[in-house]
């Protein structure tokens, strides 16, 4: 990896990832696949979310799903652990508590293929610096 | 396949459960069945909308419209009038108490997001080792602006400006910490990152490093280019090894990309961190112990001063900040001192970060502003008390900080505010109680811990808080008498007023606190030997109601212990003398016989 | 210099910048009561850890209250160091600490020579609230050859850390684990025995409590004494006599020699001997190898390795052989002077007197501890009989004299027995740092030069800086000369010598500071080096009043050479006066 030498490269960079993940803060880009972050934190894990987002690496693969799956920290919702976040296409990102691998199921059945909310959801109650 | 084009997301928190959500989601979900919109709307519950003041509430998409305080019965009209007639139910619509406005669209309604995520920017949303992701978030622009357009002096005026203060306690003005150190004269300067977190419960700092580890780097190089150090330490505890591993690859990243190491953004500027790690004392979270931690030695605090940043680690000029302390600097720079000043109150600027713990029904890590009040936080963002029983006290601030009452839920959430109340703020605990909760026992519980963890190196720390937690033992044990409580009380003082340390000086807050706010407890547990909130074992007596017990046998089956006799169809008897206290009887009997006295 | 103004108790006073509460008040002529600080002026060691807390003192605007030894004055300080708020404070610190110490002061070795003790009376604690519920730390007692540790009796206030690790340099004792449990132990609270600690016995010296403590052998001595079937003799080191009129009141450097000798021949040993002439021996033996070495050297041996070191010091040779074990081989093989006396007396002597080895118990007092352990080491052994039996320190030598009831100061001045007991100045001066190269330059001089001394005081070999060097001019060979005391000042010129940085012929080491007369069995000091000096002007008093000032002059070390020995480094010289040094590294546990 070449080394950033100066502001210039670094916002390059910030531009060009940007262009390719999609931050909450950034909802509307078209034609992305749908993006899940999952929260692996210690408590996450120590709650299941490793085997929730191995679950839904392979689920997603069998069930011919375009999505990128990336690991994330803590969102802060300690008592809903697992916690994913889901970005469909268009659409703001929606966070899911307590997702355990038959909700992730669930999720990636009803929501992810076919946009249909399901419960468990969290409201996100705090504001960004970016909005 | 279902297209809905409308969602009702009913709040399935906690508090709003108990307030009858759950027959409005069955009402709603009947009401659209009945009215033949199953392919139209959907009925979903969520968590909580941390606005439970005004529960049960329903968020409609994809209008985002707020339904407040519904009721079962106001089903029909909401699916009627809302998803049938598009038209909006009034009196069901949240009005913003300052203004009296009615607030339609809660994208408008910001006045349920108590919280505001600054140090927490990145946490649950990038990627924590991928530095592309930080870099994608605005990070490391904070470096590059202060090293290629700032002097140090303008970049330390900036945090001064910010009235940024130390986020693990103490409150220290960081910008003036930072001046110190640039001020002494030094060959080599350090600067430190305290992640040596040790309050029971709190884990922001974790959480930090564990979801966004670049944020601190780049303060830290931040702070080395401001202080004229060009090398970094991280003290990290050694229990955190999912925190050490994703720093480890932030480290190395930030090397690859240039952002640590020589020569960073071409000005000259040189920069690294290495790790250092802890066994886990709690006192090495003290500055001078960490720093002796560091070198090799005892972690044990030493007399201030001189201060760290006139002779720390290796009696070099060394600046030592919280974690999250510095998870806070890089928007500073980037967004400007105004933007941090304007929120917060008068003496205290920016946001908190708290691990809220408990007997509260959303525990979390949450980031609120400075001056909200401890009323939001409990009842709002945490969703109230859990199984709706009464609130009795609140721990802040850790075994250091101090237990506050319904009195203070009013006291807005700032440095002096806390401690005129009789608390601190501390690294960022808060373990809220209930009723069920003896708050002789919770006194007990920091003490036990401040005991555990003392150094050893001060009298009143090493002896004096042993004895004060003795005093509370016997007191549970009900052999405690009324000049137990004046020796608490001078105990205390004195412990306060000659430890060596923050630790010592402190430990004996949750003493105070609890004798302040809860006096009748100790009393009730010295004169009538009771624990009122059943907590005390040795205060406890299991005993049987003789006109509920039918003889069935199954409490005297349950006993490990053999404590309870009583024939087949007879009435039972609990020996006293026998009895563990352990609640099996009562947990077996189907007759509410058994009963704590 | 800086100034500072501030008021103490309303005094004025006006002190350089950077002093402390507790000197300021201490010029102000306000005593504040101080309980783990120790200041060793001399020594450059100021310990002020602030531990106990004792010292707190009111300062105006302060939140709370300030540790006097170890708080900096400012401009306009108010301080106040006896409201009612600090000896609230005071008295209630004193009684925790009096919580967690066992009330035994009756039986303790330390009773009326205790600042714990010494302190309650101070501060009047009457009552220790609530002990009934109390619980009292223990720990187990630690047994060595020297030095035991009963650190249920310790209140952390980590004096002998300070001299163990910044003084000596040792590194045998530091704080264990946390809280209440804290004490200060060798690592791991393993054994003392299995440390890297040399029994230098400054940590016992410095000990407020009786907390550390020297082996008792007095009672074991009064049952041989009254044992009719033992015969038995002593030995007193040099620095005994320079110091053991303290414990009776006397002043610091009052000479008792003649009153030590009548005391012992009145506790009723059978033959008081004088540690002196085997020092006098002692000097026999190393200034011959010293020549040796250095002759060889000269011509051109590279098997020879120089500087030659002397050792004397029982703890300086635990020092070098568990730190320096690469260095084994330059230190004199030479015995110290008490082995050397315990080595001729039974032997030489025991034939003299026709007393069968077995039957006779030689006794040593010394100023010293690790002479407790040297004369356990199995070198100093034959068939299991040790040389010396062994070796009180002067400080069990004066409880022995009250306890006898012998009035001291009322007994004549007597003299040794003979023939052991006769010294010469050389012998004399072995108490004092610089002494024993000064002795071994009076004979090496005259042994090879085969010119009678132009003087006999090297005044360039004396003094209390840590380490000290001189040239002396051997008719024309200049010999550099190197002298350290303290261990931490000896590691500063072994480690010199390591990476050959010095040039020294030879070199004196002392453990304790300013030499066997601040050892660690001498009455306590308190670090007070006046009291060190005074000692020292007493050794260098006697010796100027000897007739005799040469080691290789005194009659009966000539005698024993004629009847006995045959000459220096004799095959029977090496066989009782000589030793060899074990690389002790391997043996202590490094964890």
């Amino acid at each position: 990896m070449n080394k950033l030498r100066n502001l210039a490269e670094l916002s390059n960079l910030k531009e060009r990832v940007r262009s390719k993940t999609r931050f909450t803060d950034k909802i509307k880009d078209s034609g992305q696949p749908v993006q899940i972050r999952v929260a692996m934190a210690t408590c996450s894990i120590a709650s299941g979310s490793r085997e929730t987002m191995n679950y839904i690496v392979d689920e997603l693969d069998k069930r011919n799903v375009d999505a990128t799956v990336t690991q994330t920290g803590c969102m802060g919702y300690c008592y809903a652990e697992p916690t994913i976040e889901v970005t469909l296409p268009d659409q703001e990102p929606v966070l899911f508590g307590y997702v355990d691998v038959k909700k992730a199921d669930e999720i990636i059945e009803k929501y992810i293929k076919s946009g249909i909310l399901v419960d468990g959801i969290i409201p996100v109650n705090y504001k960004r610096i970016d909005e | 396949m279902a297209d809905f084009k409308i969602h009702l997301l009913v709040c399935g928190g906690t508090k709003c459960r108990s307030s009858l959500s759950t027959i409005l989601t069955e009402q709603l979900r009947t009401e659209i069945k009945n009215q033949g919109l199953d392919d139209y709307a959907q009925v979903v519950t969520t968590g909580c909308f941390g606005f439970c003041e005004k529960g049960p509430v329903i968020k409609i998409i994809p209008d985002h419209t707020i339904y407040t305080k519904v009721k079962p019965d106001d089903a029909e009209e909401i699916v009627t009038e809302h998803i049938v007639k598009v038209r909006k139910v009034n009196r069901l619509l949240y009005k913003d108490p300052k203004t009296d406005k009615i607030i339609t669209d809660a994208r408008g309604m910001e006045i349920y997001k108590k919280q505001i995520r600054i140090a927490l920017r990145n946490c649950g949303m990038i990627d924590p080792e991928s530095i592309e992701e930080y870099v994608a978030r605005d990070g490391y622009a904070a470096l590059g602006k202060a090293l290629t357009s700032m002097t140090p002096e303008e970049t330390i005026q900036v945090i001064k400006l910010s009235g940024l203060r130390g986020r693990g306690g103490a409150g220290f003005l960081t910008g003036l910490k930072w001046e110190l150190t640039r001020q002494t004269h030094g060959d080599e300067k350090y600067v430190v990152c305290n992640a040596d977190e040790g309050d029971p419960g709190a884990f922001m700092d974790r959480s930090i490093l564990e979801g966004d580890p670049h944020s601190v780097i780049e303060a830290m190089a931040i702070n080395g280019y401001c202080t004229g150090a060009s090398q970094g330490l991280v003290y990290i505890r050694a229990e955190y090894p999912l925190a050490i591993e994703r720093l480890k690859k932030a480290i190395q990243q930030a090397r690859e990309y240039g952002m640590l190491g020589e020569d960073i953004f071409s000005t000259g500027f040189n920069f690294d961190i290495s790790i250092r790690y802890g066994a886990g004392a709690f006192v090495c979270g003290e500055e001078t112990a960490l720093i002796h931690s560091m070198e090799g030695g005892r972690g044990e605090p030493t007399m201030k001063p001189p201060f760290p940043s006139v002779k720390g680690y290796l009696g070099k000029p060394t600046n030592v900040n919280n974690v999250e302390t510095l998870a806070n600097v890089p928007v500073i720079i980037n967004k400007g001192h105004e933007w941090f000043s304007s929120i917060g109150t008068e003496r205290s600027k920016g946001t908190k970060v708290f691990a809220l713990a408990g007997k509260v029904n959303n525990v979390g890590l949450i980031e609120v502003p400075m001056g909200i009040t401890l009323r939001e936080v409990i009842f709002e963002i945490g969703g109230g008390i859990k199984n709706d029983k009464k609130f009795k006290g609140i721990q802040i601030g850790g075994p250091s900080g101090g237990c506050l009452t319904e009195k203070h839920l009013d006291v807005p959430i700032d440095y002096d505010s806390l401690v005129d109340a009789g608390a601190m703020m501390g690294s960022g605990g808060m373990i809220i109680m209930d009723e069920d909760d003896c708050m002789v026992d919770v006194a007990k519980y920091f003490l036990d811990f401040t005991v555990d963890e003392s150094c050893g190196k001060c009298t009143p720390c090493r002896i004096g808080n042993k004895r004060l937690h003795e005093l509370l033992v016997n007191i549970t044990k009900g052999n405690g008498t009324e000049e137990d409580i004046e020796r608490l009380i001078n105990l205390a003082s004195v412990i306060k007023d000659t430890s060596l340390c923050m630790l010592g000086q402190s430990a004996p807050n949750p003493v105070l606190s609890t004798l302040e706010n809860f006096r009748e407890e100790y009393h009730t547990h010295i004169h009538d030997k009771k624990c009122p909130a059943g907590v005390c074992k040795d205060l406890m007596k299991y005993e049987i109601v003789p006109e509920n017990c039918v003889g069935c046998t199954a409490c005297a089956r349950a006993c490990p212990v053999g404590a309870i006799t009583g024939e087949r169809k007879e009435i039972h008897i609990i020996d006293q003398s026998l009895c563990i206290k352990c609640g099996a009887c009562m947990d077996r009997c189907k007759f509410n016989a058994v009963i704590i006295n | 210099m800086e100034m500072v103004t501030l008021t103490i108790d309303d005094k004025a006073v006006e002190v350089p910048k950077g002093t402390t509460i507790y000197k300021a008040a201490k010029k102000a002529g306000i005593e504040i009561p101080v309980l783990c600080y120790m200041d060793l002026g001399d020594l450059n060691i100021e310990h002020k850890p602030g531990g106990c807390r004792i010292c707190v003192v009111e300062v105006e605007g302060r939140r709370n209250l300030a540790p006097s030894c170890s708080t900096e004055v400012y401009e306009g300080m108010q301080v106040h160091t006896h409201t009612i708020r600090v000896l609230n404070a005071r008295q209630t610190i004193m009684e925790l600490l009096l919580s967690d110490h066992p009330k035994d002061c009756l039986i303790c070795p330390k009773s009326g020579n205790c600042d714990l003790q010494n302190m309650a009376i101070k501060m009047g604690v009457r009552e220790i609230h609530n002990q009934d519920i109390a619980e009292v730390s223990t720990y187990r007692t630690d047994f060595s050859p020297a030095i035991i540790r009963d650190m249920n009796k310790c209140i952390m206030c980590r004096r002998c850390e300070t001299m163990c690790n910044e003084f000596q340099t040792v590194g045998a004792l530091s704080a264990i684990n946390r809280g209440f449990m804290s004490v200060v132990a060798p690592a791991f609270e393993m054994d003392l025995e299995d440390s890297v600690c040399t029994y230098c016995g400054q940590c016992v010296a410095v000990c407020p409590t009786g907390a550390l403590t020297e082996v008792d052998h007095t009672h074991r001595l009064i049952r041989d004494l009254s044992n009719p079937s033992k015969t038995v003799i002593v030995q007193t080191a040099p620095a005994v006599r320079a110091a053991l009129g303290e414990a009776f009141g006397l002043p610091p450097g009052t000479l008792v020699t003649g009153k030590m000798a009548a005391a012992l021949r009145r506790l009723g040993f059978k033959y008081v001997f004088d540690t002196d002439f085997s020092a006098d021996l002692t000097i026999m033996e190393e200034g011959a190898e010293l020549l040796d070495r250095l002759t060889r050297h000269l011509k051109g041996d590279k098997t020879v390795r120089l500087p030659i070191l002397t050792s004397c010091c029982p703890s300086w040779v635990n020092f070098f052989e568990a730190q320096f074990p690469d260095m084994l081989d330059i230190p004199s093989t030479a015995r110290s002077p008490q082995q050397m006396f315990g080595a001729i007396a039974k032997t030489y002597f025991a034939d003299k007197i026709k007393v069968k080895r077995d039957h006779l118990v030689v006794v040593s007092i010394m100023p010293c501890l690790a002479k407790k352990y040297e004369c356990t080491r199995d070198e100093f052994k034959v068939d299991g009989n040790p040389d010396v039996d062994y070796s009180i320190s002067t400080r069990e030598l004066a409880h022995l004299i009250k306890q006898a009831n012998i009035d001291f100061h009322t007994l004549p001045d007597e003299e040794f027995d003979l023939p052991l007991g006769e010294s010469t100045g050389a012998g004399v001066i072995f108490g004092a740092t610089g002494g024993v190269i000064e002795a071994a330059i009076r004979t090496a001089y005259e042994l090879y030069t085969n010119k009678k001394l132009p003087r006999i005081d090297f005044q360039e070999l004396r003094g209390m800086d840590g380490i000290r060097e001189a040239v002396i001019d051997f008719d024309g060979l200049p010999l550099n000369i190197g002298i350290a005391h303290g261990l931490g000042n000896a590691r500063k010129l072994l480690e010199d010598i390591r990476s050959g940085k010095n040039s020294y012929h030879a070199i004196e080491i002392m453990a304790c500071p300013g030499g066997c007369i601040g050892g660690g069995g001498q009455p306590l000091h308190h670090g007070n080096f006046s009291i060190l000096k005074k000692r020292m002007e007493a050794i260098y008093r006697e010796d100027a009043a000897k007739s005799i000032r040469k080691s290789h002059e005194n009659p009966y070390i000539i005698k024993l050479y004629e009847e006995f020995l045959g000459k220096p480094m004799s095959e029977k010289s090496h066989k009782l006066l000589h030793t060899h040094y074990v690389d002790k590294s391997k043996k202590i546990i490094y964890i």
